[in-house]
């Protein structure tokens, strides 16, 4: 038994979220936090809805603390954080379809998630049946006589997940870019409550394939922090291992991918070759190659065997002896260099409005990473720099990405010349005595996730809120390819690289 | 008799170009996987492509045309025409008087015409916007080709191509403006074939296609004759560049059997070459914005220009 007997029941109804405690606000206390998020004192974490209540995760500037709010609406409807500070809007819009929490004074009530299609409205709300149609969605509108409309999705030419994309366009310049997207809802939400803690763990890994590791990683750390669980040291260096591992491939599969889409295989080879030996790396290491179902709520479930870690020695030579003729390569390819400088800016302003994470964030001046703002273990005790930008455009992107290959391949380094011995998994029991709530922010490869939950005294999970990155990200890209031409989309796109399922839900 | 072997060697050349057409792709396909360390298709894949896509059923929009389904018969028809006339292995072909280099011209002029009125002709906003690209590029890249054509036209003091091409083998000398006319004719090549930096031949990516959003729609046989056309095409211009340019081993109609078949070997040869030069070109570069493909095109109609002038002007330049 490692959890903590330390901890005393809560003394209110409402039980302690750790480690950021949860604050009860009012109508009143709810739009001072809207407003300061307007006024850029605090950042936007994540907003989310329960029952009859809607619970709001903000990050303060001052100092990297997370504070997490609660307002009770009875009444079904809460005041829109969206009015004063956009970036709420559709995460609201959400709320709406699912817990049919009304957002008083709203910019947007278009339903966002709910297309019409899963033959019950509010499926965590009221769910009212309903015959399975499709609502009618009104665009935003552009007036004028030259302009066109491009409608491309959700079924797309090439293997990507579905999304619709609405262009308004002067010729080749796009006017407007509407993101239509829900198209992969799983009903996440709905499949957390009332699982068990090993089942949620599982779905947790399933929300967004690529990012499997982080989200696992995520979700166990708020189960550690609800109920005090100490990871083992070697557990904590075995999941930054795979959680790098997993950056590093996908930065790989990213920067090929880009570049693909300028028609230019050559990168996409070479990074696809990267990418599998790390892949290939990790099957046999840990059994699985993207990592899945090996990170669970205590510590992880496959130990790095003795023998495995010379083979992990001679992938990181290998990839730091690639990455600068990668880098060369992208670099020297003037053609290359042509698409990417100057297309699809975020501006700087915009990117902190959105408090957007990751690789978009930072080549737009944010330089937040979690693994040091919120320095979750055993990240504090590695050297490495993140990279960071001012150039906002596609090129910048993609050097935030060589920033970040350059790191994760530095703390790889670390973790194995330091991985401690010891135990891989915390024997742990559930205490069964009170509802516990635990919360985390774990940066994944698009940027940090944020896991909310609340597991009941038997062990079920009663609500398990999962924002990914792309939240904020999404927005991002129908600003970045304002003005710019149709035919960059893909490069823009690319360069966000999005996560479908992870914001679907 | 001469006849019989007039007519047997110029029926050999219109079934070896529409045979050698979709291999051309497939070689240029393979290299361009080998130079990215992959194993790539089989060369005949295009082949085995071409005949999969005509056993297949035909979808048409609902309101597809008249124009949309015998666009694809037009389209093939008239490239097939035009590549034959090219001389391949041999000048003085049995119809290589019809083979007038700006018949070439507008038989492939006419051949983009239905195809952009194809690609409208559903109505789907891909189709507009490769179509219109589409047209955008051509009205480049044709006056190009008429300068780069007068320029020969001027030198060898004929617009035949098989007169041009045996001109050409007879009086190998090296001149400014012939080589203008080639790199412009490599630009012009490039870019009506839809290669990598203007179009990407391998991309499904909606949004930046041109060749390959006009034809999103068609499927079945016509997709087969379209595919097969645009290879036709780009054997078209290869020949046309070996034959002008590099006229080394071209036989001549009366000559024996020994000869055409060397000028058989020359001729497969020069398109190893040329899809050999096209699939590392293609590999080492990145495709360029829509807006700057007017610059390239630009470049080759000036050099075509220059060139023109040059001639004109020197006469022996």
């Amino acid at each position: 038994m490692n959890f903590a007997s330390k901890q005393t029941a809560p003394q209110s109804s409402q039980p302690t979220c750790l480690p950021w405690p949860r604050e009860i606000v009012d109508r009143t206390g709810w739009l001072a936090f809207a407003e300061s998020l307007a006024k850029g004192e605090r950042e936007l974490l994540s907003l989310w809805g329960e029952g009859s209540s809607v619970h709001m995760a903000v990050l303060e500037q001052r100092e990297p603390r997370l504070r997490i709010l609660s307002l009770e609406c009875p009444d079904g409807a809460f005041p829109s954080v969206a009015r004063l500070h956009i970036p709420a809007s559709r995460l609201e819009r959400a709320i709406c379809d699912l817990y049919g929490l009304k957002s008083e004074g709203a910019p947007d009530h278009r339903p966002w998630l709910d297309h019409g299609r899963w033959g019950i409205r509010q499926p965590c709300g009221a769910q009212e049946k309903i015959n399975s149609t499709c609502d009618p969605y009104e665009f935003l509108p552009v007036e004028g006589e030259p302009f066109h409309q491009i409608p491309v999705g959700p079924v797309h030419a090439g293997i990507i997940e579905p999304g619709h994309f609405r262009f308004s366009a002067n010729g080749e310049t796009v006017i407007r870019l509407e993101e239509r997207l829900g198209f992969v809802h799983k009903g996440i939400d709905q499949l957390m409550s009332g699982a068990s803690i090993e089942r949620a763990a599982q779905i947790a890994a399933r929300v967004s394939g690529d990012s499997t590791v982080a989200y696992s990683l995520a979700f166990a750390q708020a189960v550690e922090a609800a109920f005090d669980v100490n990871v083992p040291p070697r557990a904590a260096y075995l999941r930054a291992l795979m959680a790098e591992l997993e950056r590093l491939a996908n930065h790989f599969g990213d920067v090929g991918a880009i570049c693909n889409d300028a028609a230019f295989a050559l990168m996409h080879a070479q990074c696809g070759l990267v990418r599998e030996r790390i892949l290939r790396e990790a099957a046999s290491c840990f059994g699985h190659r993207l990592m899945m179902d090996r990170i669970a709520p205590g510590g992880v479930l496959v130990d790095l065997e003795r023998e495995k870690v010379a083979g992990l020695y001679a992938l990181i030579e290998w990839i730091e002896l690639m990455t600068p003729r990668l880098i060369a390569l992208f670099g020297d390819t003037t053609s290359l260099q042509d698409r990417t400088v100057g297309t699809g800016v975020v501006s700087e302003s915009l990117a902190k409005q959105y408090a957007c994470g990751g690789y978009v964030g930072r080549a737009s001046g944010r330089e937040f990473d979690a693994r040091k703002a919120i320095g979750y273990a055993p990240y504090p005790q590695f050297a490495f720099e993140i990279g960071a930008s001012k150039e906002c455009d596609v090129d910048a992107r993609v050097w935030v990405r060589f920033d970040e290959i350059r790191a994760s391949l530095q703390i790889v380094r670390q973790i194995l010349d330091g991985a401690p011995e010891g135990p891989i998994i915390a024997a742990w029991a559930l205490p069964e005595d009170w509802t516990r709530e635990g919360a985390a922010l774990v940066e994944g490869f698009r940027g940090d996730i944020f896991v909310w939950l609340r597991i009941r005294a038997d062990g079920v999970v009663q609500r398990c809120h999962l924002r990914d990155p792309s939240w904020f990200q999404w927005p991002l890209l129908e600003a970045a390819i304002k003005d710019n031409i149709v035919a960059d989309f893909p490069l823009c796109n690319k360069s966000f690289n999005c996560s479908y399922s992870g914001h679907d839900l | 008799m001469t006849f019989l072997f007039d007519l047997m060697a110029q029926g050999v050349q219109m079934l070896l170009v529409l045979a050698l057409a979709p291999l051309l792709i497939g070689f240029i396909r393979k290299m361009k996987a080998r130079l990215l360390r992959r194993k790539g298709p089989p060369i005949i894949q295009p082949w085995r492509d071409l005949i999969r896509l005509l056993r297949k059923e035909v979808v048409l929009a609902e309101n597809a045309s008249w124009l949309y389904r015998s666009a694809p018969y037009l389209i093939f028809a008239m490239t097939w025409v035009a590549a034959s006339l090219a001389p391949t292995f041999a000048t003085g072909l049995m119809f290589s008087w019809s083979a007038d280099l700006i018949a070439i011209i507008a038989l492939l002029g006419s051949a983009r015409f239905f195809l952009a009125l194809a690609g409208m002709d559903i109505g789907t906003s891909f189709g507009g916007i490769g179509s219109s690209r589409e047209a955008m590029f051509g009205s480049l890249a044709e006056p190009a080709t008429i300068m780069i054509v007068f320029t020969v036209s001027y030198i060898a003091g004929t617009t035949q191509l098989s007169e041009i091409a045996a001109f050409m083998a007879a009086n190998l000398e090296l001149r400014a403006s012939v080589g203008m006319a080639l790199v412009g004719l490599l630009i012009v090549a490039i870019a009506e074939n839809g290669r990598v930096p203007v179009d990407n031949p391998a991309t499904h990516l909606e949004l930046t296609m041109v060749h390959e959003a006009m034809v999103l729609e068609y499927s079945g046989r016509y997709l087969a004759l379209i595919e097969l056309a645009s290879a036709l095409k780009l054997l078209l211009y290869i020949s046309l560049i070996a034959c002008v340019f590099f006229p080394v081993g071209l036989a001549t109609h009366d000559a024996d059997l020994h000869t055409m078949a060397i000028g058989l070997g020359a001729y497969i040869l020069k398109l190893a070459i040329g899809g050999g030069a096209l699939a590392l070109f293609e590999t080492s570069t990145a495709k360029m914005r829509v807006f700057r493909v007017p610059d390239f095109l630009g470049a080759g109609l000036m050099l075509g220009l220059l060139a023109t002038l040059l001639v004109f002007v020197t006469r022996n330049l």
